[in-house]
């Protein structure tokens, strides 16, 4: 190929275009100026009340929390997907009962807030103590950190159900006439014909719930699991230090940065065969 | 059962006045955010989508930040930053001065940023979805960039950006419930008062529950109206 040179190739590119300080670029340096004047403000301000003591003190916990938080991700998202199966496959049921009903789950999950959610199983089956004493069920819900995997897990399982049937849906009819036309049954078009288009489809979505649900965890530190932003407030309310906000909400920027880039990456790498 | 009708009855045995109080507080936390949320996202967006890469990478870092904090850590950023940065400027003038930070303005304030990062992002995606020549267009036929923007871009906008606006202010309305936190009397607080007091916890959460869903049902019978009344504009092909 380099032996043919194309003439367009000898001649001389256009001049770059001069820049001009226009008002746009003076406005967008001014505003990354702002941004790295708060970068520079955040890291004095941790320099300057860099206090030994206090991070010999909380460190630890802030390490157990980090892996509160991450085991109670990993556990109710697992088990959220597996509930996510039966939920999306009455959601695409022909039959109109078992599509009501699971209608009605993912329109009370999403349609609620997390918190509430939390509540309601929590404090709410307090109510039912007896009956949970019965049937020897009390010692799960008496826990609040059981309590919290139970709602994050009926949570996700109704976001993960939408997920999952949009990217099913997403598959066109003619590859499920095509597979029944060489014979394949319904489990087999689903399963090598069906699933992996879908689950290209679903990665972006499943990165952006996990995102979800890391950012949605910190809500059990309101009843009183010590997750990371369990033992930030406890850190708080004893040192009456705001450091520890900041560096809670660093662990976090970390957490969900590295998550999503993560995502990226195995997007473009399962993509591969679709770019051009 | 007749008990349970009685705390949910309006008046002082029933609870019913001191939880619509709440819905009251919920909806107008929601409504106020709405506006700054919208404002801020749009100006967001246009920094994302201009030709200067400095201005895109500064809405950039604003997106990023907003976007990857927990809500309710936000929240506590703002109700306690703002109230220690507040109380040292003010000690300098006047040593004994306390500053109490309202927490109505401070749940709208984390609200408002989690909601303009989340929607920089929809109306950056309107606005990679309206062609180069609309633009062209309207510099062709003598309008100002501003002018092109009101009266041409705007308007395609908006019809582009709605669902996904519309999204987005189901989860606000959702996020509101996180302000209990720090003592605002929303819905769920109210609740939980309710819950605390009469023992019921689960007729209360509950309740709670069922009210946020009847919002989120008000709200997409709103959208729909407001879908119709904006495509009712679009050209007919």
């Amino acid at each position: 190929m380099t032996a043919v040179v194309s003439p367009a190739a000898a001649v001389e590119p256009p001049p770059p275009v001069a820049r001009n300080w226009s008002r746009s670029r003076i406005a967008g340096h001014v505003l990354v100026g702002l941004w790295f004047l708060l970068g520079v403000l955040l890291v004095v301000y941790l320099v300057t009340a860099w206090n030994p003591e206090l991070f010999q003190r909380y460190a630890p916990t802030y390490a157990s929390g980090l892996g509160v938080t991450l085991t109670l991700v990993v556990i109710s998202t697992v088990l959220g997907a597996l509930l996510s199966i039966p939920v999306a496959a009455g959601r695409m049921s022909r039959n109109p009962v078992i599509g009501a009903i699971a209608y009605s789950y993912v329109y009370f999950f999403r349609g609620t807030p997390l918190l509430a959610q939390t509540f309601l199983i929590y404090y709410g089956l307090g109510s039912f103590r007896p009956q949970l004493e019965a049937v020897g069920l009390w010692t799960f819900f008496r826990e609040a950190w059981y309590c919290a995997i139970l709602a994050f897990t009926l949570n996700t399982a109704a976001y993960q159900a939408e997920i999952l049937r949009g990217a099913i849906e997403s598959v066109g009819k003619g590859q499920w006439e095509g597979a029944a036309s060489l014979g394949l049954t319904r489990w087999q078009t689903l399963r090598k014909v069906v699933l992996p288009q879908a689950l290209i489809v679903a990665l972006r979505p499943y990165g952006n719930e996990l995102i979800l649900m890391i950012k949605g965890s910190a809500i059990v530190a309101i009843i009183t699991v010590y997750d990371l932003m369990g033992v930030t407030r406890l850190a708080f309310s004893r040192s009456f230090d705001f450091q520890t906000y900041i560096w809670a909400a660093l662990l976090y920027l970390a957490l969900v940065e590295s998550l999503r880039h993560a995502t990226e990456w195995i997007e473009r790498r399962i993509t591969r065969h679709l770019k051009r | 059962m007749q008990s349970m009708l009685t705390l949910i009855s309006w008046g002082p045995d029933g609870w019913l006045d001191d939880i619509a109080y709440g819905v009251f507080i919920t909806i107008s936390l929601a409504a106020a955010t709405l506006p700054v949320g919208l404002a801020i996202g749009f100006f967001v967006a246009l920094a994302k989508q201009s030709d200067e890469p400095s201005l895109r990478l500064a809405g950039n870092i604003y997106t990023t930040i907003f976007r990857g904090l927990p809500e309710l850590l936000t929240l506590f950023l703002v109700y306690y930053g703002v109230q220690i940065g507040l109380q040292s400027l003010v000690q300098l003038a006047d040593p004994t001065a306390t500053v109490e930070v309202n927490s109505f303005v401070s749940g709208m304030v984390a609200l408002g940023v989690v909601f303009s990062s989340y929607a920089s992002e929809v109306f950056l995606s309107a606005f990679r979805a309206i062609p180069r020549g609309q633009y062209e267009g309207g510099y062709a036929i003598g309008l100002t960039s501003f002018q092109t923007m009101r009266l041409v871009v705007l308007p395609q906008l908006v019809r582009i950006a709605l669902p996904g606006l519309a999204n987005l202010w189901l989860i606000l309305l959702k996020d509101t419930a996180l302000v209990s936190a720090i003592g605002l009397s929303d819905i769920l607080r109210q609740t939980g008062i309710a819950a605390r007091v009469t023992r019921e916890p689960f007729l209360f959460f509950g309740l709670a529950c069922l009210i946020y869903l009847v919002l989120a049902i008000i709200s997409s019978f709103g959208i729909h109206a407001v879908e119709r009344s904006v495509s009712r504009s679009e050209a007919k092909r």
